[in-house]
């Protein structure tokens, strides 16, 4: 296990390495950062004012070993629109994301897991299809038009719902709904097409032929089987949550990491968003890393694979 | 299975060649028994159709505007007119010929990523899996650290750094998408060179290049196809997403991401100009889902026979 993990943190760690490298080199990609971040219609000579405090006239290598040590010390420079530490800017929109991540989560979890599980057992029946026809729902309809959509029948036309924030304590439900939705019909696949596989072998008959109770046997005999498979997937799509929420955290005007990315390209400050883009890139490495470790504790296969 | 007839199995190729004609016959049975695939074709056909034949198919220019008739709801609600049936938006442009030619550029956009995409990424993982050691390393680092982001902050960056052009949005989706399609490669072609008919053929004495187009090339269009035809459906999704927060292409190309931009705007006042392009999306992209699920199904035997 230990050599596992250790072999695990340094994949990660490379990893994060590689985000850095990418962004550093992401603004510079048009040749200029100091005209694409400043306005168009700013003089020759601020540009080049500009370019002087950024440090861009430097050699790109400097810039690069600057840009790599002092992010290791949790330096992503200041914001250009706040003139404010980029980080702390993104740590204070961190809860914000985090909480609508995990209530859209527990929503897909709660809904999608016993749909599946139920679907499953009952392929071929109508219950089958609807689930089948929800999961196909969530992968086909966009998450900010369908936003959109609730937000203007929920909560502007029949008000059961604030419009926008997230000051009350009902703000949540719409946003982490639209969330929730594509991850929910991911679930609900897995958890059908492995209650598919669990239905047909021996243990489960045998509890079948005991005469146990449905609900015994979905929870008891099925549900931990496939509780290992979901484990793998339910950490990545927490990473796509977070990762995933600019439009409808922009739909929605909640306060978190994603609409601060709308905000931020909206004023080409690119110092923010390459900060923005880092962290979560970074939140999601971890949650993978976890999940990567975890599911090893509870399979012993997998630590010990090949 | 003994009256299912088999495509792939190695004793009927081995006894007659299988022809055109068998082989069409076969692929309208699998279709027949699968409902959902010839949803799926159906939907593709259309949109294909729309975006081919936009010219002829539209009564008005897409970006023709006609301030008199601005904002004019669906002919069926009060006050519509039925020269146009949809509606009109803003600017009173018609919102079906709009639609229609939205099509073209969702569609080319997501098509031609598509393509690009998947010519990178075969490129690169077939030879990561081919030549193997240092090579596969240095191509797969890369392929694994983009596949471990969060890609959607990722293409809206790039987006955002590289300006809106209709060839920008092209090449970022086929840069960035051809990741998926290098690992996919890898696997299978990793997977085939270890099967017996390759290994057979090796022996024979069949050189790199013929083992490699011969064996397996051909096995590899089935994952491929379906996975172009995902990638058409999230691309589709790419591409509306950054229209809606304008970095897409340019506001006078008809996407349905910019309609949904501009349709945003008004959504309390006039929801049609943001529920049509949605719906668009939401048929097109259901129909490539529907589309992909079965070509998955029909290109993996093993799924193929277990199906009722």
């Amino acid at each position: 296990m230990l050599k596992y993990t250790l072999t695990k943190v340094t994949q990660s760690l490379l990893l994060a390495l590689g985000v850095l490298i990418l962004a550093f080199f992401m603004v510079r990609m048009t040749g200029d950062p100091a005209t694409l971040m400043m306005s168009r219609n700013a003089t020759p000579e601020a540009v080049e004012a500009f370019r002087e405090a950024m440090g861009f006239n430097r050699p790109v290598i400097v810039q690069f070993w600057d840009w790599i040590t002092k992010a290791f010390t949790g330096d992503f420079g200041n914001s250009l629109h706040f003139r404010e530490p980029a980080l702390k800017l993104v740590l204070q929109r961190l809860p914000a994301t985090l909480q609508l991540a995990s209530v859209g989560l527990l929503m897909a979890v709660v809904v999608g897991v016993p749909l599946g599980l139920v679907a499953g057992f009952k392929s071929g029946s109508w219950f089958d299809y609807l689930s089948r026809l929800l999961a196909l729902g969530g992968q086909s309809i966009p998450n900010f038009w369908l936003g959109l959509i609730l937000l203007l029948v929920f909560a502007q036309r029949l008000g059961w719902f604030p419009v926008f924030g997230n000051d009350e304590p009902n703000s949540v439900v719409l946003p982490a709904f639209v969330l929730s939705l594509p991850v929910m019909g991911e679930l609900l696949r897995l958890t059908r097409s492995a209650a598919l596989e669990v239905r047909g072998e021996d243990f489960v008959r045998t509890a079948v032929s005991k005469g146990l109770k449905r609900y015994t046997i979905y929870t008891k005999h099925v549900l931990r089987n496939v509780a290992i498979s979901l484990i793998s997937v339910i950490g990545v799509e927490f990473g796509y949550m977070m990762g995933g929420s600019i439009y409808i955290e922009t739909v929605y005007a909640w306060p978190g990491m994603g609409q601060m990315v709308g905000m931020a390209l909206g004023w080409r400050d690119f110092p923010l968003v390459q900060t923005l883009v880092v962290f979560t890139s970074i939140v999601v490495l971890s949650l993978n890393l976890l999940t990567d470790l975890v599911y090893a504790l509870i399979d012993p296969r997998i630590r010990h694979g090949r | 299975m003994a009256d299912n007839p088999t495509l792939h199995g190695a004793d009927s190729r081995l006894e007659e060649k299988v022809t055109f004609k068998e082989q069409a016959a076969f692929v309208g049975r699998l279709l027949w028994r699968d409902r959902t695939g010839i949803i799926g074709i159906l939907i593709f056909i259309s949109i294909v159709f729309a975006a081919v034949f936009a010219d002829g198919l539209t009564a008005y220019e897409p970006l023709d505007q006609d301030l008199s008739a601005s904002k004019l709801p669906p002919a069926w609600e009060e006050g519509g007119a039925p020269e146009h049936p949809l509606g009109t938006d803003n600017l009173g442009r018609d919102m079906l010929s709009r639609l229609i030619y939205g099509a073209r550029v969702s569609l080319g956009v997501s098509f031609f990523g598509a393509l690009i995409a998947a010519a990178i990424g075969v490129f690169l993982g077939a030879t990561a899996a081919y030549v193997g050691g240092r090579l596969d390393d240095l191509i797969m680092a890369p392929v694994n650290l983009v596949l471990s982001l969060p890609y959607l902050l990722f293409v809206v960056f790039v987006a955002s750094v590289l300006g809106k052009s209709l060839l920008n949005v092209i090449l970022i989706f086929g840069i960035t998408n051809s990741p998926i399609f290098a690992r996919v490669t890898r696997g299978e072609v990793l997977r085939i060179r270890e099967s017996a008919y390759v290994e057979s053929a090796m022996s024979a004495g069949a050189r790199w290049w013929r083992v490699l187009l011969i064996h397996i090339m051909p096995n590899l269009v089935g994952p491929l196809v379906t996975l172009i035809s995902f990638q058409i459906s999230a691309m589709i999704f790419y591409e509306a997403g950054l229209g809606f927060i304008g970095l897409s292409v340019p506001p006078t190309i008809p996407s349905w991401g910019n309609m949904l931009a501009e349709g945003r705007k008004y959504i309390a006042s006039y929801p049609w100009l943001t529920t049509w392009p949605g719906l668009a999306i939401v048929y097109t992209s259901l129909g490539m889902n529907l589309l992909g699920d079965w070509l998955r199904d029909i290109s993996d035997p093993r799924v193929r026979r277990a199906r009722r």
